[in-house]
């Protein structure tokens, strides 16, 4: 090497405004080319999994909107699911079409920050603006049904916390009326802009073999053309009873990744308006004493009631020996939990299956040989959110 | 939410097909069937899941604590095969001071940050892996909290 490509070690984060939170990367530089690149992750690790250990099944709930912060509601389904397909049940329908209408209205939520940011990292600050303007009524909407914004937590074990208040529903209707609409807003302002298309066309190729290998999910997997998503290939939810298109990219480059998310939001509007038409009327929660709270009203007028709410708050639910494995499509990608039960109240193990964490680690792959200010594109083409890496 | 018969009758025609002497246990539960294979096996048969069963996507490699059970730790690894809709766990036992399992990494590139996690939190190495260091805790740390015998509160914590 000569003494003009001296390498240069460059340490990027973990304060960084362009990392998407605490992401340490060492980047070892010759010229403005990156040779060599490493992720420092575990800034954010709160240690989830350990501390789920010790606490009962409704009390890890909370626990889950603060993995990936931007999807609350995506993680609360993750557990929810896992939970009562640990302990055997099926969920009412109206609480089933209110889980997916919620769990739609995170991933556009969770898209539209994507968008955000990333556009905003690469210099276009304006669509920030526009994204965050849908994103603050998908924010009132969370609110006025669950009484949390950023957490949500809506959904129970066997059922969801309480019935949408009135005109609530009116409310997301309109809301996917007019989405589509919004969305030329950010497509005017990116799909063909020349400085947009070169950050971001040819930059950060990904083959399907390379997706098979590296174990990737969700957005960017679909972007190399792999149409791999939980919600068709191994329905929950009753996500088989909807109509929506699965979206893939054909060149996996960053440019395409973009197209499939800005896609899935429109699906996903879609998929909330059948939701909200065939939304059925009936119970919201399981009528199972051992598994659901009861009503508060009751809690302070009926004895059986509160005996029942104690006996909950003190001793939880019991689900029967065995393990379990049960994923969804999150907005980052597929979300798994693995749980062991030994029969007790508590979980023996909650494993945690984040899919920030694992597409994170193709960045290495995805960054040598190339500038350093792709870097950033890349970094924001992955989605990640270090508290979904680090747990 | 329900498992397909087609395949549910994969993973079985899977499940039944692994060498007899490789696999200690064969478990289903709730429509989820879980393999028990020998350590020393444990390569061979995940080579075959992958190459010859379709099961080119390693979704997760984990690990759960027995403590005080002899042996101690269990490694758990599930698989998806795209091609089938097909899921399927394969666990194996580990023993020993510190335990050690066949690395993965070769047949799926994935396994290299989830081997880390695993060593990381639990102290479980993984011979043949390229760089097993720390991947969540600092370099310094001591001890590996997911283990049973780690207290929650973390080994300095005083009440006072």
């Amino acid at each position: 090497m000569s003494e003009l490509t001296e390498r240069l070690i460059l340490n990027v984060g973990p304060q960084h405004p362009s990392t998407h939170g605490v992401l340490r990367v060492v980047v070892e530089l010759e010229g403005e080319v990156i040779v060599r690149c490493t992720p420092d992750i575990g800034y954010l690790h709160r240690g989830i999994e350990k501390l789920m250990e010790s606490k009962t099944y409704h009390q890890c709930l909370p626990l889950t909107d603060r993995i990936d912060y931007l999807a609350g509601s995506a993680n609360n389904l993750g557990f929810v699911l896992a939970v009562e397909k640990l302990l055997g049940i099926e969920v009412p329908p109206r609480a089933r079409y209110l889980r997916v209408i919620v769990a739609e209205m995170t991933r556009i939520s969770s898209h539209l920050f994507w968008l955000a940011t990333h556009a905003h990292d690469l210099g276009a600050m304006t669509p920030l603006f526009y994204t965050f303007r849908e994103r603050e009524q998908l924010m009132d909407l969370f609110e006025a049904v669950a009484g949390g914004r950023l957490f949500p937590c809506y959904f129970r074990i066997g059922g969801v916390a309480r019935d949408v208040p009135d005109g609530w529903t009116a409310a997301v209707r309109e809301f996917c009326r007019t989405f589509p609409e919004k969305m030329k807003d950010y497509e005017t302002l990116l799909t063909k802009n020349p400085i947009w298309i070169k950050r971001t066309k040819g930059v950060g190729v990904l083959t399907v073999d390379e997706v098979l290998d590296y174990g990737l999910s969700g957005p960017v997997a679909r972007g190399s053309g792999i149409a791999w998503d939980v919600r068709r290939a191994d329905p929950y939810c009753g996500y088989d009873e909807f109509d929506f298109l699965v979206p893939t990219g054909e060149n996996g480059d960053t440019y395409d990744r973009y197209l499939v998310r800005l896609e899935e939001m429109r699906q996903s509007a879609r998929i909330i308006e059948q939701a909200l038409d065939r939304l059925p009327s009936g119970d919201i929660i399981v009528d199972d004493p051992t598994i659901a709270y009861p009503p508060k009203t009751d809690v302070f007028t009926k004895i059986e009631s509160l005996i029942q709410h104690f006996l909950l708050v003190e001793e939880g639910i019991r689900p029967p020996k065995g393990e379990i494995f049960h994923h969804t499509e999150a907005p980052k990608g597929e979300l798994g939990f693995y749980i062991v039960s030994d029969g007790s109240s508590h979980p023996f193990r909650v494993k945690v299956r984040t899919p920030s964490f694992v597409n994170l680690q193709v960045l290495s792959k995805m960054a040598e040989g190339r500038l350093l200010a792709d870097l950033i594109a890349l970094i924001g083409t992955i989605d990640i959110v270090l508290a979904d890496v680090d747990r | 939410m329900s498992v397909q018969p087609a395949e549910r009758a994969y993973v079985t025609e899977v499940v039944e097909g692994l060498p007899a002497g490789a696999v200690t246990e064969r478990d289903s539960f709730r429509d989820q069937w879980a393999v028990t294979v020998r350590k020393d096996a444990l390569a061979e048969v995940m080579e075959a899941l992958r190459n010859r069963w379709g099961f080119r996507y390693l979704i997760d490699v984990t690990a759960v604590d027995f403590h005080p059970r002899n042996p101690r730790f269990q490694v758990v690894y599930h698989l998806w095969c795209h091609t089938r809709s097909a899921l399927l766990r394969v666990k194996t036992w580990v023993e020993g001071d510190p335990p050690s399992v066949p690395s993965m990494t070769a047949l799926w590139a994935t396994a290299n940050w989830h081997e880390r996690e695993c060593f990381d939190l639990f102290g479980i190495l993984f011979d043949g892996h390229p760089d097993l260091r720390r991947i969540l805790l600092p370099e310094s740390w001591e001890g590996h909290p997911l283990r049973k015998d780690y207290p929650t509160e973390g080994p300095d914590w005083d009440v006072d």
